[in-house]
């Protein structure tokens, strides 16, 4: 059993679930800052307060299961993308709290701030998300056995790229999980900002995905494609991963334009999710199997076979149960939030 | 001393931690005390627990809260700012904190959802169950963290890989039950739940002193000195067993927190002592030949001689964190057997000298459980893994200037959450049993046990309070709690 293979493949699950649920949330702070008013930024907050705790969680195990499948990973990466991190962290701290704290202030000065902590959090949490993605694609210097660059070595024109395409994919998610719980005013504008999401996002898609494949001629390779010529063999059978984005984007565009009445409330979540995936199994076509592109290998940042096996049986009975009780919570709180929830309900 | 990057990755992580551990230790103690008060609520049918559950369990939701967001931080900071530390021990280490994550994290996080949001969409048993959840999860948190932690302070089941200096596991049983976890889990534990009954009396306390009696502050108030007086000669029994098992695997630990100088048959224990340059040679209040009744009788007790100075931690910081965790302890015992005795005179109920020590006092738990983590932490130096790994050794390839920005990031974050978080828990915890619905209908329609179910606007709260706030407590507590 191939163990370093399993472990990337579940830490790849559990950052994708963190980006699809997380990312959703952070969606909904940013687009607070649209709110019209404090009733109407309740409401949004309430769509997302029974369940962003949970969604986090996500975030928790990608860091977790990183130190225990590959340590080396671990070990070489967060000190490459120490201000990043100390970034996200900062604002996930703040928007956070801010959950709590806007409902506490009781001055307007107070309460003006930690409206602005939930959405300056959400927004900066998300660029430096994606300033973290773009410079793990970009590539991390090593020396032996440790990072050997700069601390700015992850600011380059490409992570700036990808810094400004994850808050709006975020955005994007926010706007379709409005659409799923909301009603009425709220639920119009949903539909107008994702349809303007959709279109920025489709635009860095593209410019993500032609900057992706520059990055590094294994890249390319990967995708059969080069200065000179096109490799059918290579280029063919990966094709149907960005024609599913596309078309994704063509059916989600159409859904937003359309007839509120005939589009089921909750298909546009489900198909921004697949505009999502698309993108992510892009991602990981093009880097596998580098951990530390271009580096490291999966295998030779796994941890021992031991540690694997031991954590991997807890993984196999823990996850079933963990995505049972998620559901269950969803599902608990399902439909449209009523003005009313905005205080809780 | 040098302000570099491991001397302030290591006033980093100090601080992150130490942060993190306050929010853990109340939470853990209040989510088993909500747990406690809803049994209780179903079990006897009495509104005054519910009264209980829907107080406590706001202040519950902000410190929760605190400590999630702080929590992330702990998961990163391993790999940013010890990232040498992460590659060797990660093949030990790591499964742990991946069982944190899939056995409590999850389970805290989503029924949280359910505790904080669900009254109006589940029964009654099924909220339970979520309170319950999240009670359990917060203790099976701290099962894996005390095991990760006990594992660097006492390792075992495990083996060095020759050519990379990893470490690895050969027994898992042996790695998540060495020898210091049990008595140290067990000690952690009781610390929790002290700390927890501490904030309660000193809340309680104020109730009474403030002239605002009730039957649910009388509650809370009781439950806090029982549970002071039945757990603290509990604990101190657990922290002199963690103090044996330390002084086996860990004895310069125990030389310099007990401030040994030689090794001797028997030692004085020594009360106070005035510093001498971070070695012997300092002035003492000692209590001579103590130590049999300590530590192990016959066998020679080693003092500070028997290390190097590269070898045994710093002297005065473990020395004094672990005489103010003691006595942080005693004044809470003897505040529990105070409050039990007044309790039993009928006299508790009525303000006197106990609630205005009480008062000051709620804080003394934290304060404890922070030189307590002191004493255990710098008592491990000059190690992260005991005996095996150099702190120094652990560090990562960041730059000084990159770390002391994080630091100072970190400092001003903490500090503009901290205090908002302790004003806005201070202000529902004082307010008392007053934050009944004030009768605007969007107010009525506050679920229950949601953390806006307070009044938060405290323009309301003092009027409240004065006009009559007994003839709203009827009110609230009369109100059905229906499903919708």
């Amino acid at each position: 059993m191939d163990l370093p293979l399993i472990w990337s493949v579940l830490i790849a699950l559990a950052v994708m679930m963190y980006v699809l649920l997380d990312g959703m949330d952070l969606g909904v702070g940013m687009l607070t800052f649209l709110a019209a008013n404090e009733g109407e930024r309740n409401l949004m907050t309430a769509t997302i307060e029974p369940v962003w705790d949970g969604n986090e969680t996500w975030l928790v195990l990608g860091g977790g299961g990183l130190f225990a499948a590959f340590p080396l990973a671990y070990a070489v990466l967060m000190p490459a993308f120490y201000l990043p991190v100390l970034l996200m962290l900062a604002a996930l701290i703040f928007r956070g709290v801010a959950f709590e704290f806007r409902h506490k202030a009781v001055r307007p000065i107070t309460k003006a701030f930690w409206n602005g902590a939930f959405y300056g959090g959400s927004l900066i949490a998300a660029i430096s998300q994606g300033l973290i993605l773009g410079a793990f694609i970009g590539g991390v210097d090593v020396a032996e056995r440790s990072f050997s660059g700069g601390a700015f070595d992850w600011l380059t024109p490409f992570s700036l790229l990808v810094g400004v395409s994850v808050p709006i994919g975020y955005v994007l998610l926010g706007c379709c999980w409005l659409i799923l719980k909301t009603a009425d005013a709220l639920y119009a504008k949903a539909r107008r900002w994702g349809l303007y999401a959709l279109i920025a996002l489709s635009i860095c898609f593209m410019a993500v995905s032609l900057a992706t494949l520059s990055v590094d001629p294994r890249v390319t390779d990967r995708w059969g494609l080069s200065m000179q010529y096109i490799e059918l063999s290579k280029a063919l059978p990966l094709a149907p991963i960005p024609l599913a984005g596309l078309g994704l984007v063509l059916w989600l565009a159409r859904d937003l334009r359309g007839d509120p009445l005939t589009i089921p409330d909750w298909r546009p979540y489900l198909l921004a999710t697949g505009i999502f995936l698309s993108g992510y199994l892009g991602l990981a076509v093009s880097l596998f199997p580098w951990l530390v592109p271009f580096h490291f290998t999966i295998w030779e940042t796994a941890a021992q076979d031991n540690a694997l096996t031991f954590l991997l049986v807890g993984a196999a009975i823990m996850l079933p149960v963990i995505l049972i009780y998620t559901v269950y919570v969803y599902r608990l709180f399902w439909g449209k939030v009523q003005a009313g929830d905005g205080y809780h309900g | 001393m040098e302000f570099d990057a491991l001397l302030l990755s290591r006033i980093q992580f100090a601080f992150v931690i130490a942060f993190h551990i306050m929010f853990p230790a109340f939470t853990i103690g209040l989510a088993a005390f909500l747990a406690v008060c809803e049994g209780l609520w179903l079990y006897t049918g009495r509104e005054v627990f519910k009264q209980l559950y829907l107080h406590w369990v706001k202040i519950f939701a902000l410190a929760f809260a605190m400590g999630v967001v702080s929590g992330v931080v702990m998961s990163y900071q391993i790999g940013t700012n010890w990232s040498v530390f992460a590659e060797r021990t990660g093949s030990v280490l790591g499964p742990l904190f991946g069982y944190e994550v899939l056995t409590a994290f999850f389970l805290e996080a989503t029924f949280l959802g359910v505790m904080l949001f669900g009254w109006s969409r589940v029964g009654r048993g099924l909220h339970f169950f979520a309170t319950c959840a999240v009670a359990v999860g917060t203790s099976i948190s701290a099962f894996w963290i005390l095991s990760a932690n006990s594992w660097m302070q006492t390792p075992a089941g495990f083996g060095i890989d020759p050519q990379t200096g990893n470490f690895f596991a050969t027994d898992w049983w042996a790695v998540v039950f060495s020898p210091s976890f049990p008595s140290r889990y067990v000690h952690m534990m009781l610390a929790a739940f002290i700390t927890t009954a501490a904030i309660v009396m000193a809340a309680g306390a104020w109730q009474v002193v403030r002239g605002r009696p009730s039957t649910a502050n009388g509650w809370q108030l009781r439950m806090a000195v029982g549970t002071l007086a039945v757990l603290m000669p509990l604990q101190i029994w657990a922290g002199h067993w963690s103090g044996k098992v330390a002084h086996e695997h860990q004895p310069a630990k125990i030389a310099v927190l007990e401030a040994w100088c030689e090794t001797k048959d028997v030692q004085g224990t020594v009360l106070f002592a005035w510093p001498a340059d971070n070695e012997c040679g300092f002035e003492e209040i000692t209590v001579p030949g103590t130590s049999p009744f300590l530590f192990p009788k016959g066998k020679e007790l080693q003092g500070m001689d028997a290390f190097p100075r590269s070898e045994r931690p710093p002297l005065w910081i473990t020395f004094w964190n672990f005489r103010i965790m003691v006595g942080a302890g005693l004044v809470l015992l003897a505040l529990g057997f105070w409050g039990v005795y007044l309790w039993f005179r009928n006299r508790i109920d009525k303000p006197g000298l106990f609630h205005w020590l009480a008062i000051p006092s709620g804080g003394l738990g934290l304060v404890a459980v922070l030189s307590g983590w002191i004493t255990a932490e710098v008592g491990r130096q000059p190690y992260t893994v005991y005996g095996l790994l150099r702190t120094a050794e652990s560090v990562a390839p960041v730059s000084a200037s990159q770390v002391a920005f994080s630091l100072l990031v970190f400092m001003v974050v903490y500090a503009i959450i901290f205090t908002a978080g302790v004003v806005y828990m201070i202000r529902i915890a004082t307010r008392g049993f007053d934050d009944a619905p004030t009768g605007s209908p969007q107010e009525e329609h506050r679920a229950p046990g949601s953390p806006l179910g307070a009044v938060d606007d405290p323009a309301v709260v003092p009027s409240l309070a004065a006009a009559g706030s007994a003839e709203l407590k009827d009110e609230s507590s009369a109100q059905p709690k229906e499903k919708r």
